[in-house]
């Protein structure tokens, strides 16, 4: 399992291992699964008050399957620790994050100044997604988002 | 048209300063040609047979004069003096130095201009009717939907990394002169019994391998809606789209196999959480957005008559103007189709030419066309002959608008890595040797793809070519009956392939067939549609 490279939270890290989505209905102490691009994310709804850590795995950074499966986590109320891991190029970092992303595990470790850059890089965002960034149209019309 | 604020230039800035850092990685072998490839793709730069090939969004296909004459500076500064107008309304330039692009993309910004998200597999720039604002046969002008599309759809953080390319049509006419039907998401802003305007959202559709015309998954979104009901259409096929074969990637596959109400439900279902999720901009913004799109000061005294004494003059009126919706003007088409020339190309002595009478005859504002001509907009009917006369004289004057000499061509094997056969030179040939029959052919739309990916819309012609690769020769396929319209159908194969010279004598013996067969006013689709394949194809093999 590659290490951690970033993490955008105060609390501690699990150590644990993520088991598999599969594995996860039936383990009820885990705290930590891990979700490939396959998996469908609403499967863990029901048990996100006792989920720590999910791990979501992007094997190809081709595969944006994980983009989704962070949102839907979020937009569900989730508010653990949601880490990718796998293939994940410097240039999806912001990405990454503005989708509920708040941990990182790169398979190849990023350089940490272009990782800053990419994730400092944009002022403002079109849209409204999972990091309660304010988007441009709230902006022009005075709306602050989350009231 | 739509003038950036200080946030839409700041992103188109920020886009700029990213891309050059990329690029600086690349060139300093900090990023692999496999890690730089889906950076430049996203930002509309491919690597071609001999050279970087770089695709600038032109949005909804409108165009200041300003942004026109930057253009085709860029083609002289960057390129060899010539810029190629695409199926998607954008303009290519095929002969680009990578380290050059971020400053040519510092250019483009500076005109409001850019190439974000204009390839890769992410939601592609937005097109829409060309007619738009102008039509007489409008409810609303498309265009101020379509860019409330292009700032969601811009740098989306989710739909970034999609199974394939995403591409969505926005028109607002009953007839239908974008292709809405055959994209992933063709819109048709409409108007319900109860007066309101919405969105009909037809899902699915596209041309490529497996040609698929899209169901309609919606009859009405209303407009305080729209955005939540595109990303839900968007997030079901992210979720679930192909990923094992490129080639069944694209969303039109999904909803194939699926099925339209299995994949409307899981819309439907995602659309009423995401409804919950406070995503959709307020109506203000679209309101704010319109007003950019206002009716430009018509003169109300325009006079409403033509002087039809020059009979070139006439002709080129016939076959390239339309009725606008305000009396005293008309729409006028500039066909960059010439006898014998590159479908879709103009130099930039010709891109500066037809910018600075977009500036004195059309308020500053041109577009472009998916059939790769460039339209004035509002034109005085007065001010008419005095236009074509320009026109001519830059070689921009052809009468040919949807005429079989008015072909849509791909760039080919001439330039495109993924190309079969050429498409250039056999539209070429087919120009030169149809331009006597032209007048007698009417209303014939014939449409030229280099390969199975159907850039250059083969499926929709009325009639379509198909270049393939048999046993390493070019060979090209015939297709009757194929159209992109309201009556939207794919054409079918006539049979075996054709050598390039064979491929025009079998469609002189097709336009002959129709020529016989004709009644009436029919075209030769409506001739096909009556009496079927098998005429046409005797004669073609006889």
């Amino acid at each position: 399992m590659s290490d951690v490279q970033f993490r955008f939270r105060t609390d501690e890290a699990v150590a644990d291992p993520g088991v598999t989505v599969s594995a996860f209905g039936a383990q009820t102490n885990a705290s930590a699964v891990r979700l490939e691009p396959g998996d469908d994310a609403r499967e863990l709804l029901p048990h996100l008050d006792r989920i720590k850590l999910i791990e979501v795995n992007f094997p190809s950074f081709t595969d944006g399957r994980g983009f989704s499966s962070a949102r839907v986590l979020r937009e569900a109320g989730y508010t653990g620790e949601l880490r990718a891991v796998g293939e994940l190029p410097v240039d999806h970092l912001g990405h990454l994050r503005r989708c509920g992303f708040d941990a990182f595990a790169p398979d190849i470790p990023l350089n940490p100044a272009d990782a800053e850059a990419a994730l400092a890089r944009w002022d403002n965002v079109y849209q409204p997604a999972a990091d309660g960034r304010v988007p441009i149209w709230a902006l022009r019309h005075g709306i602050g988002r989350h009231g | 048209m739509y003038k950036y604020d200080t946030y839409d230039q700041a992103m188109v800035d920020t886009r700029v300063e990213e891309f050059r850092d990329q690029v600086k990685r690349r060139l300093e072998g900090h990023l692999s040609e496999d890690q730089f490839k889906p950076l430049r793709l996203q930002n509309g730069l491919y690597l071609q047979l001999h050279a970087y090939m770089l695709r600038v969004a032109i949005p909804y296909g409108t165009l200041s004069s300003a942004q026109m004459h930057v253009l085709g500076d860029i083609a002289d500064q960057y390129d060899r003096g010539y810029g190629h107008f695409t199926t998607r309304q954008n303009i290519q330039y095929n002969w680009i130095q990578l380290d050059q692009t971020p400053d040519l993309l510092a250019d483009l910004a500076k005109v409001e201009m850019h190439a974000i998200q204009t390839s890769g597999n992410c939601i592609r720039n937005i097109s829409s009717d060309q007619y738009a604002g102008a039509a007489a046969d409008e409810i609303v002008d498309p265009r101020p939907y379509a860019e409330l599309l292009r700032q969601w759809s811009s740098f989306h953080p989710e739909f970034l990394v999609l199974p394939r390319k995403f591409k969505i049509a926005v028109i607002a006419s009953k007839t239908d002169r974008a292709a809405m039907k055959l994209h992933d998401i063709g819109i048709r802003m409409v108007r319900n019994a109860a007066g309101e305007i919405g969105a009909a959202f037809y899902v699915g559709g596209g041309m490529g391998r497996t040609p698929m015309i899209a169901p309609l998954v919606r009859e009405f979104v209303p407009l305080d809606q729209l955005i939540t009901y595109a990303e839900a259409c968007l997030r079901v096929y992210n979720r679930y789209g192909r990923r094992d074969n490129k080639y069944k990637a694209r969303i039109k596959i999904l909803v194939h196999e699926l099925g339209k109400d299995e994949y409307t439900r899981q819309v439907e279902e995602e659309f009423a959480h995401l409804l919950t999720q406070g995503i959709e901009p307020p109506l203000a913004e679209l309101e704010r957005i319109k007003t950019h799109f206002a009716d430009p000061a018509y003169d109300t005294n325009a006079p409403d008559t033509l002087d039809r004494s020059d009979p070139d003059f006439a002709v080129w009126v016939d076959r390239n103007c339309a009725a606008h919706k305000q009396p005293g003007y008309m729409i006028a088409t500039i066909s960059l189709k010439p006898v014998g020339g590159i479908p879709g190309d103009a130099s930039g002595e010709q891109m500066r030419v037809m910018a600075e009478l977009g500036r004195q005859y059309s308020f500053d504002e041109l577009r472009v066309t998916h059939a790769q001509n460039i339209v004035l907009p509002h034109v005085r009917k007065a001010d008419l002959y005095a236009l074509w006369q320009r026109l001519d004289a830059a070689g921009l004057g052809t009468a040919n608008l949807d005429t079989i000499g008015d072909i849509i061509a791909c760039p080919g094997l001439d330039y495109c890595s993924l190309a079969n056969a050429r498409s250039i030179p056999v539209a070429q040939k087919i120009s030169e040797r149809f331009a006597a029959k032209q007048a007698d052919l009417g209303e014939l739309k014939l449409k030229i793809s280099g390969c199975i990916n159907a850039c250059g819309h083969h499926h929709a012609g009325h009639i379509g070519i198909l270049g393939v690769d048999k046993k390493g020769t070019e060979n090209y396929q015939l297709l009757l009956g194929g159209s992109e319209g309201d009556d939207t159908s794919l054409g079918q194969i006539t049979g075996p392939g054709f050598s390039e010279d064979g491929i025009v004598d079998a469609i002189d013996k097709a336009t002959d067939v129709y020529l016989a067969h004709k009644q009436g006013d029919e075209r030769l689709l409506d001739t096909y549609r009556r009496i079927g394949m098998a005429p046409f194809k005797e004669a073609i093999y006889e």
